[in-house]
């Protein structure tokens, strides 16, 4: 079998695993639903969320510790990742092949020649990691100033350092070692006076750019409810995504750049190749030309995926293991063995200083920057409602990859990929909206914390979800409360019975209740001409007949017999027909000032019950903007945004 | 020039393009002329026709009005009993029937809660009916939770599937707008018909449920979870459309589960301290009748319940059930 045979059969393997799983995230009892499927396994694979991970929680979560296999691999083989396994690199390459399937072989090999743009991806990677770094430098300091003899120790040693350098008593490169020295001792004097660290805090955002959550995110949340639209076989009901044409223009922009340029994406912009590239200088075995036999035909590059310059001096970082140069060399010249190519190999990229330091800069920078804004502090969202079992803000920023996977497998759909409500940093985290879906949080349902594969969302038991048996103590875990908006709701605003929210609220006792009030209608001022059995004949404007027969009004005695209210069962023009039924005073006599009232229940919200999931204003029936709303206050993941006492 | 020597030709390639442009005129002009549309869309553009899907009848005339009580803590053994009371399944389900059953399958919430109508009735109602004959049973509700989440906790997906019988998801296809006849709020309202279609036989299966809006969810205000659309608007007027909804649903059986009774925090209730062992339960034909036994249970009196009322009145039933003589029967002594 030919090597690239088994390139191909390797990743249209992944590719088909990759989209079942896609398939089976579904809540349900069907076998092809969640049945302990790894879904997340391509996740646990990806060395940079797991490196993104580490770097912002100093910890390497549960199942990412897949990741080092990847990481070990690559150590040995290079980016077999990239060639053999990546389903986005998989589709990259097949639309790369059907975009070049009519171009002549020359210009083929030119569409492939290496670019300096390609330096891209690892000033990339560089930004987005320099994002997360934040996070470590914050605890570095922490850790050193929590150490009164450290710090003092650490800013003597770079001022003697800085000294010694500027005087020249060390050896090379002693300018740049300076200016480093320098700037260190100025930080550590500054942190030795300022709390530095309460500014400085890093966020995941490799997940906007790493191909693997980038996948999952664009395929579950707008791929497959567009091709399930008609079929609804993966979903019982369409689902929505709130700005998910965003996340799927970005994805089939990526997908069809291949028409132009053979795997755009994965030579100038990712951020996990880029990874790779520079783990996989290292690497025992590389592609390389084994004699200078070479006449310079160009053929091994008409479909180089990797744009490596294979025909010279090969780019290794760049190299995605297609083996096509292996396979289309009419000498049989190129190889994949532990020895350089004779016509020269670089095996990292060549990255300015500057570009560096400025893609650190600008990622170390951004996100205490963004935070100005006071999104995690005193200007929080109170729209931002995260997932039961979420992390506080700052820990869930950490860790949150965007990969969509909570907002695809929530069995009501209200778990919904951000826009700009939790700040740019949130873009594409999950908040849930009660409008969009099909229902609330469900009460007993804790699958969004199960399928989070960094634990953003918590893995939690429905007990600690619910305050039950060893959670009993901590309480349920509350999402936000719900507040009842008295100028939209009908029992408070319109004189209209209602009081869905009370019916709906899961919790016991209901965290909506209700005050039972009698209200005199609009026009309902009235007098008595006679009465006759439970016939009351009315003076006064003629009445709307049936109007007043659904059960909810009263006649209302002011004075004299039968004081007090009577249920109405039906009315015509100019009479009101009393219930016979239950105990009856005597009835009001002629002249009787009367007047018609309305029994209203009219919801409150009790906050200490109250646990924000959100039924009550899913379905109120003020179907635009609900009568009753959940926002986050009072979220059990943040003590400061608590209002109870 | 040459195409003065060659004037045929000439001509020939003229005829050919105004034989092609004058195609292409004409079938612009032909298709503008087809697509225009003087009068723009009128005002009743975007409403949905009048449609009038009515429902069959139900009910089975030949075994009359009647209700049978027992009383006892076994859930299996008291359906059993007050349907042999009844005349025993074969009354009502004759070989070949296709039957659908309504339960409460509203929230998701696991049975021992007793919000939800219990499994055991489940799979003994189907496993009756299809020892009967019935060629086809099938369950369905439209909850208030996550469809699938509720048949889920409540157990009754799993009863479904051990009886041998089909679970119906509420999916949006299946719902249709229907219009009762005489009706003032039932009128092209998205009714989950799909399950009714087709159907011969229909047994309603719920518990006795405080309710804060209704006083009490029973029987009737069962069937509220055949609708779609954002019915929620219905509370409005809720005495009102459980009278409409008992004259357009019309029951071959139905069964109300008083076993435990929801006494508080209804519909939901959430704590088994909402619940209260009351060991009974009613089948029968007339849903007002059993509905009116059923407020007993909860304390009321069905002259409490305005809907009641109303369906009586409407002629969907009787309030006074023990003009029906109920069978009573008592398990446990």
């Amino acid at each position: 079998m030919r090597i690239v045979t088994a390139r191909r059969i390797s990743q249209f393997f992944f590719l088909v695993l990759f989209l079942w799983f896609c398939v089976v995230s579904s809540y349900g009892t069907q076998w092809r639903q969640l049945r302990g499927w790894p879904v997340n396994w391509f996740m646990e694979l990806d060395p940079l969320l797991a490196l993104g991970t580490v770097l912002t929680t100093r910890t390497l979560y549960s199942t990412l510790l897949w990741a080092l296999a990847t990481v070990l691999l690559t150590l040995v083989l290079g980016r077999f990742f990239c060639g053999w396994v990546c389903p986005f690199g998989t589709l990259h390459q097949f639309l790369g092949y059907v975009g070049k399937r009519r171009r002549d072989p020359s210009s083929a090999a030119a569409e492939n020649a290496y670019r300096g743009a390609q330096r891209v991806k690892y000033y990339l990677l560089f930004f987005l990691l320099s994002a997360g770094a934040g996070s470590l430098a914050a605890w570095g300091i922490r850790t050193v100033f929590s150490h009164s003899i450290l710090p003092a120790l650490l800013a003597v040693g770079t001022l003697v350092l800085s000294v010694l350098v500027l005087f020249r008593f060390l050896g090379p490169r002693k300018k740049a070692a300076g200016l480093m020295l320098g700037a260190l001792g100025f930080w550590t004097c500054l942190a030795f006076f300022f709390a530095v660290d309460r500014w400085i805090d890093g966020s995941l955002q490799t997940g906007l750019l790493d191909p693997i959550p980038l996948l999952y995110r664009s395929v579950n949340l707008a791929i497959l409810p567009l091709l399930d639209s008609t079929s609804q076989r993966i979903h019982a009901d369409q689902r929505f995504y709130y700005g998910a044409w965003v996340i799927g223009v970005i994805f089939l922009g990526a997908l069809l750049l291949n028409l132009k340029t053979p795997r755009f994406y994965c030579r100038f912009l990712c951020p996990l190749g880029a990874l790779m590239g520079f783990l996989s200088h290292f690497a025992l075995w590389k592609i390389a030309k084994k004699s200078g036999d070479c006449n310079r035909c160009g053929l091994c590059e008409t479909h180089c995926e990797g744009a490596c310059n294979p025909s010279d001096t090969i780019r290794t970082h760049d190299c995605v293991l297609c083996m096509n140069c292996f396979d289309r060399c009419g000498r049989d010249l190129m190889t994949y063995a532990a020895r350089p190519s004779v016509s020269g190999e670089i095996t990292v990229p060549d990255l300015s200083r500057r570009g560096l330091l400025a893609a650190f800069a600008m990622g170390v920078a951004l996100p205490p920057m963004v935070r100005l804004s006071g999104g995690t502090q005193a200007n929080w969202n109170p729209h931002g409602i995260r997932p039961p079992g979420s992390l506080p803000e700052a820990e869930f920023l950490r860790r949150c990859t965007k990969c969509g996977q909570c907002m695809r497998i929530c069995p009501t759909n209200i778990i919904q990929p951000a826009g700009w409500e939790t700040g740019p940093e949130g873009l594409w985290t999950p908040v849930l909206n009660f409008r969009a879906g099909t229902s609330g949080c469900q009460l007993n349902c804790v699958a969004c914390g199960l399928v989070c594969p960094t634990a953003a969302v918590r893995p939690i038991t429905p007990d600690e979800k619910l305050g039950r048996n060893a959670y009993a103590a901590a309480g349920p875990i509350r999402l936000g409360t719900a507040f009842v908006d008295r100028g939209r709701c009908l029992p408070w605003a319109m004189d209209k019975p209602c009081i869905v929210c009370q019916e709906v609220c899961p919790v016991s006792p209901k965290a909506v209740f209700v005050r039972e009030r009698f209200v005199a209608v609009r026009n309902g001022a009235m007098g008595v001409r006679r009465t006759e059995g439970f016939r009351v004949e009315i003076q006064g404007p003629a009445l709307t007949p049936g109007r007043f027969s659904t059960g909810d009004f009263y006649l209302h005695v002011l004075e004299g017999p039968g004081r007090g209210l009577h249920r109405i069962a039906g009315n015509g023009t100019d009479a009101l027909e009393l219930d016979s039924g239950g105990p009856r005073e005597t009835l009001p006599a002629p002249g009787a000032p009367i007047e018609i009232h309305v029994r209203l229940q009219q919801p409150q919200v009790d906050p200490e019950r109250c646990i924000g999931c959100g039924i009550c204003e899913h379905e109120c029936p003020v179907s635009g903007l609900r009568a009753i709303r959940v926002t986050a206050e009072n979220e059990s993941r943040s003590k400061s945004r608590s209002f109870l006492l | 020039m040459e195409s003065a020597d060659l004037p045929g030709e000439d001509r020939r390639e003229f005829l050919r393009r105004l034989a092609g442009t004058g195609a292409v005129v004409l079938g612009t002009g032909l298709l503008g002329y087809g697509l225009y549309d003087p009068e723009g869309p009128g005002p009743t553009q975007g409403n949905p026709p009048e449609e009038s899907l009515t429902l069959p009848n139900y009910t089975m005339p030949e075994a009359g009005r009647r209700i049978s009580i027992v009383y006892g803590e076994d859930r299996i053994r008291a359906l059993q009993t007050a349907v042999t009371a009844l005349g025993g399944i074969e009354a009502f389900i004759k070989k070949g029937d296709r039957v659908l059953i309504k339960v409460n399958a509203a929230f998701a919430m696991p049975p021992v809660l007793g919000a939800t109508t219990h499994p055991d009735l489940v799979r003994e109602t189907a496993r009756l009916c299809l020892q009967a004959g019935a060629s086809y049973v099938a369950v369905t509700d439209n909850p208030i939770n996550d469809p699938s989440s509720c048949f889920a906790l409540t157990g009754i997906g799993e009863a479904v599937r051990s009886a041998g019988a089909q679970l119906i998801l509420p999916r949006e296809k299946l719902f249709s707008s229907a219009t009762l006849p005489g009706g003032s709020l039932i009128r092209n309202w998205p009714l989950l018909y799909e399950p009714l279609r087709g159907v011969n036989k229909l047994i309603g299966i719920t518990p006795v449920k405080d309710h804060h809006r209704s006083g009490a969810s029973m029987v009737l205000k069962n069937w509220y979870g055949f609708l779609g659309g954002r019915r929620n608007v219905f509370h409005q007027n809720i005495h009102e459309l459980i009278k409409e909804l008992a004259l357009l649903i019309r029951p071959t059986l139905v069964v109300l589960d008083g076993t435990t009774t929801m006494m508080t925090n209804g519909p939901t209730g959430g704590s088994l301290s909402d619940l209260k062992r009351t060991h009974t339960l009613i089948a029968g034909t007339d849903p007002v009748a059993v509905d009116a036994f059923g407020a007993t249970l909860l304390g009321r009196s069905p002259r409490d319940l305005p809907f009641l009322l109303k369906a009586e009145a409407a002629g969907a039933g009787t309030v006074d059930f023990e003009s029906l003589q109920p069978l009573r029967t008592n398990l446990s002594g």
